[in-house]
């Protein structure tokens, strides 16, 4: 055991909430927690939001995030206990020999300084080097995490460069110390795929290089294979499984993690085009700001009446100013829109409230999609009212008819959002498209906030209501193994254009274009060595970063 | 970028001045009674006050007035005084320099021991020293000038007689003296400005101090204070500084009452006496003085903004 770096034992955190007008709760966020990283390690944390990944995660540093407070178990970092260190003591420890790397490196930047002062402050404020020798270090780490133009890229401030290459920066500035153990907060989950791939790499790199060991914390399990030597899979703060990447991936014990393993496989039928497509995009060009900012670049496509077409790219790519164009929010400046065969007005206020109804939208924030003050009845019901005339009894009898069909049952009538998990508050989202009987709903990134395991729950039902309402969907989303699970055609979009479009088969299938084919090997697989593999032969150098 | 903007900013603040002197002029043209009348007195005979009226241009057009105005102002001319007779700009030179100086004395001790208190404020957020803070500043706010300016009287005048109750300064006073003239209207305004500023600083530092890089700045091992100074004070430099400049902006046109109480020689007391009197010409010049430096204030506050946002500042 000589080689043990960071030994957690029976690791306990609670936190206090304090609902209104209620008494305060003593909640347990972790339970029981025991782990050993050894020098030079990584120890991947998995599990779902909740799981208590970034809390175990942050117990090393002796912090905890709002009330949470460490009640239990013991935290040893190279011999020392530090839950019986003084608060000097930990923070000397901070920044120092632990070091942190957070989810979203554009806000964990502070917008007023430039960033070498940021890489830099930690190593000058623990006295560990004096300033030319810390910069000296800091570039040939930006170096090392081929940040583009290492030399004076730290003279910059945060909003001058793009997000893969701030979360470079980020681990430049946890590596800059040179610490012994760095924790690595969802690093990569913020970033598009293209650019995940290559953050991947640079992390990866460094890791081995500087010998540093690291507590790899992610929802996706298909990345943490790709640099964790260990994994442990947690649930509801408790432990679900521990093991060597290889034996979780592979030989999963626990049915939890099995069903982690096994979510990403939807097996769907791929329908055949109809000769009369219900909605048209004709060559369609919209901009931004008085034309200045082009976002969409002679656009056109078809979705058939009761199929899916998915629309995937990447932030920017300008899906989501399509469904704005499609729904009328934002008039096009070139190109029409036809449903079923007339043309629909440019703009909303052109639209009858038929034109309306047909054409729903479900969005990827639930939480703010639905007004906290009504319960699920009267969300639902709107609609019922607004486009049937529904009311009373009648409109009652209809929402617990929608409430069965996805599959949640009428005793959720009187809840408030506030009460539903975040799966259910979709399900109502859809519920409330549906009751306008639409002929088209646009799922604008429906499941990108939701745990793949709801996630999935999420795209068979709605696969399930396709069959029975017949309805089509206009499915957006930068995530292609949903894309895989529910689409019958894809249009891939890159800087506002279609680079690539057709049946899913055919566009799955080479030969690609270069940014198809790049997007495509920049999902991470489940598999070890992937990263490898995908980082060796790429056509294209990705966009951005 | 920044030039423009700041070009904009300054443009707009002329434009503005401009469209504060028409409503001056004519605020002040729009106030019932006649100025030959109120000269003359009630037993004037028609002929005096037709003479005067062609002698002060009254007859002539408003628009006519208003440039005649207007220009004599651009050269540094702001009229006479109907009453006294005197040179508008020679009374004001000195009384705009009283009360420069009594203001800038107020913003000295007032402004860094506003940004200081709310700085302790949040490195005690919600514990004791935090609510005591608040609270004294707060009931500072609360009691009007002209109270807590008599009970400083009371106390320092009166009781103890530390400081001279009547704030009278003159033309070669020395140093000490005078600042000793202005002790006390001085703390009044200090304690009248205090709580705006010192509870915006407060709030405006919480509000960063939410930010994800605060988190950053704790785990790089900083102390509480570091953290405040380094990562969240910059960040709320904007608001604090707007608030700051708001308040300076009071303390020159706002302080009336404060140099009424203490008979201090300063512009409010020579606009309180001449709205008495209904010398127009009076309440004019100083209500297009009080609207200059309010608007220039403002325009240097959103300069400092814009300044302060490394964004503008360092376009990408």
């Amino acid at each position: 055991m000589a080689d043990v770096l960071l030994d957690i034992r029976n690791l306990r955190i609670e936190a206090t909430t304090y609902p209104p007008g209620e008494q305060p709760m003593t909640i347990t966020i972790v339970d029981n927690v025991s782990l050993t990283l050894e020098k030079g390690k990584v120890l991947g944390l998995i599990g779902e939001s909740g799981a208590g990944k970034s809390t175990i995660g942050l117990s090393p540093m002796g912090y905890g995030r709002g009330g949470v407070r460490i009640t239990g178990g013991e935290v040893i970092l190279n011999g020392r206990d530090i839950l019986k260190q003084g608060k000097n003591a930990i923070r000397k420890l901070r920044g120092h020999e632990v070091c942190y790397v957070a989810q979203s490196a554009a806000a964990a930047f502070n917008p007023a300084q430039r960033l070498m002062d940021q890489v830099v402050e930690s190593s000058l404020k623990h006295g560990l080097t004096n300033r030319a020798e810390a910069e000296r270090r800091a570039v040939a780490l930006f170096r090392k995490l081929s940040l583009p133009d290492p030399e004076n890229i730290g003279e910059r401030y945060p909003h001058q460069v793009s997000g893969g290459q701030l979360q470079r920066v980020m681990t430049a500035m946890a590596l800059c110390p040179e610490p012994v153990l760095i924790i690595f907060d969802e690093p990569t989950t913020a970033l598009d795929v293209t650019t995940q791939i290559d953050v991947l790499a640079a992390i990866k790199q460094a890791i081995h290089a500087t010998g540093v060991a690291a507590l790899y914390i992610t929802h996706d399990l298909a990345v943490v294979a790709q640099v964790a030597d260990d994994i442990m899979v947690l649930r509801n703060g408790k432990m679900v499984e521990t093991g060597t990447a290889h034996q979780i991936i592979k030989e999963p014990k626990q049915a939890y993690t099995q069903a982690l393993v096994s979510v990403r496989h939807i097996e769907h039928e791929e329908k055949q085009p109809t000769p009369k497509p219900i909605l048209s995009v004709k060559n369609v060009t919209a901009a931004y700001g008085n034309g200045i900012l082009k976002v969409l670049k002679n656009v056109s496509v078809d979705i058939h009446p009761g199929q899916t077409l998915a629309v995937v790219g990447e932030s920017g790519s300008g899906k989501s100013t399509l469904a704005r164009v499609i729904t009328g929010l934002l008039q096009p400046q070139q190109g029409e829109i036809t449903f079923e065969g007339r043309k629909l007005s440019n703009r909303l206020g052109g639209r009858t409230k038929e034109d309306l109804r047909q054409l729903q939208m479900i969005y990827q924030m639930a939480d703010v999609a639905m007004n906290p003050r009504h319960t699920v009845g009267t969300i639902i019901g709107r609609p019922l009212t607004f486009y049937f005339g529904l009311k009373g009894a009648e409109r009652d009898r209809r929402v617990k008819e929608l409430l069965e069909e996805i599959e949640m049952g009428k005793g959720f009538i009187d809840r408030y959002p506030a009460e539903l998990s975040g799966g259910q508050k979709q399900r109502v989202c859809i519920a409330r498209a549906l009751a306008a009987k639409p002929k088209l709903i646009i799922c604008d990134e429906v499941t990108s906030a939701l745990d793949p395991l709801v996630a999935n729950g999420i795209l068979k039902l709605l696969l399930n209501l396709q069959q029975i309402e017949q309805v089509a969907y206009l499915f957006i989303t930068h995530d292609l193994a949903t894309v895989r699970s529910i689409a019958d055609s894809i249009a891939v979009m890159y800087r506002g254009e279609v680079v690539r479009y057709g049946a899913k088969s055919q566009v799955l299938t080479p030969p690609f274009d270069d940014y198809t084919d790049l997007l495509l090997s920049s999902v991470p697989e489940l598999e070890l060595g992937w990263l490898e593999k995908a980082t060796a032969g790429r056509k294209m150098a990705s966009a951005g970063n | 970028m920044v030039p423009k903007l700041i070009a904009q900013r300054i443009a707009l603040g002329i434009l503005l001045l401009v469209a504060v002197s028409v409503l001056i002029f004519a605020g002040t043209n729009l106030l019932p009674g006649d100025v030959a009348q109120a000269i003359l007195g009630k037993t004037a005979t028609p002929l005096a006050l037709e003479n005067l009226r062609r002698e002060m241009g009254l007859n002539d057009p408003a628009y006519v007035r208003y440039f005649h105005w207007l220009f004599g102002i651009l050269q540094g001319d702001l009229g006479t005084a109907l009453t006294t007779k005197l040179d508008i700009a020679a009374s004001i030179r000195e009384r705009l320099w009283n009360t420069l100086f009594l203001a800038f004395w107020a913003a000295i001790v007032a402004v860094p021991l506003a940004v200081i208190l709310g700085l302790v404020a949040v490195h005690h957020h919600n514990r004791p020293v935090d609510k005591l803070i608040s609270g004294l500043a707060l009931a500072s706010t609360s009691v009007p000038e002209f109270f807590i300016g008599y009970l400083l009287v009371y106390f320092f005048a009166v009781k103890f007689q530390i400081f001279p109750g009547i704030s009278t300064v003159y033309d070669g006073m020395p140093f000490l003296d005078r600042m000793k003239a202005i002790a006390l209207p001085c703390t009044a305004l200090t304690l009248g400005i205090l709580a705006h500023m010192m509870r915006m600083t407060r709030a405006a530092i919480l509000n960063v101090m939410q930010s994800a890089y605060i988190e950053t700045a704790e785990l790089k091992g900083l102390t509480a204070f570091e953290v405040i100074r380094k990562h969240a004070l910059p960040n709320a430099l904007a608001p604090i500084i707007n608030v700051v400049i708001l308040n300076l902006a009071y303390l020159v046109v706002g302080v009336v009452v404060v140099e009424v109480i203490f008979v201090y020689p300063g512009m409010g007391q020579y606009l309180v006496d001449h709205v008495a009197m209904r010398d127009v010409p009076v309440v004019q010049a100083v209500g297009l003085i009080f609207a200059a430096v309010y608007i220039f204030l403002n325009v240097v506050a959103d300069v400092a903004s814009i300044l302060a946002n490394p964004r503008l500042r360092h376009p990408r």
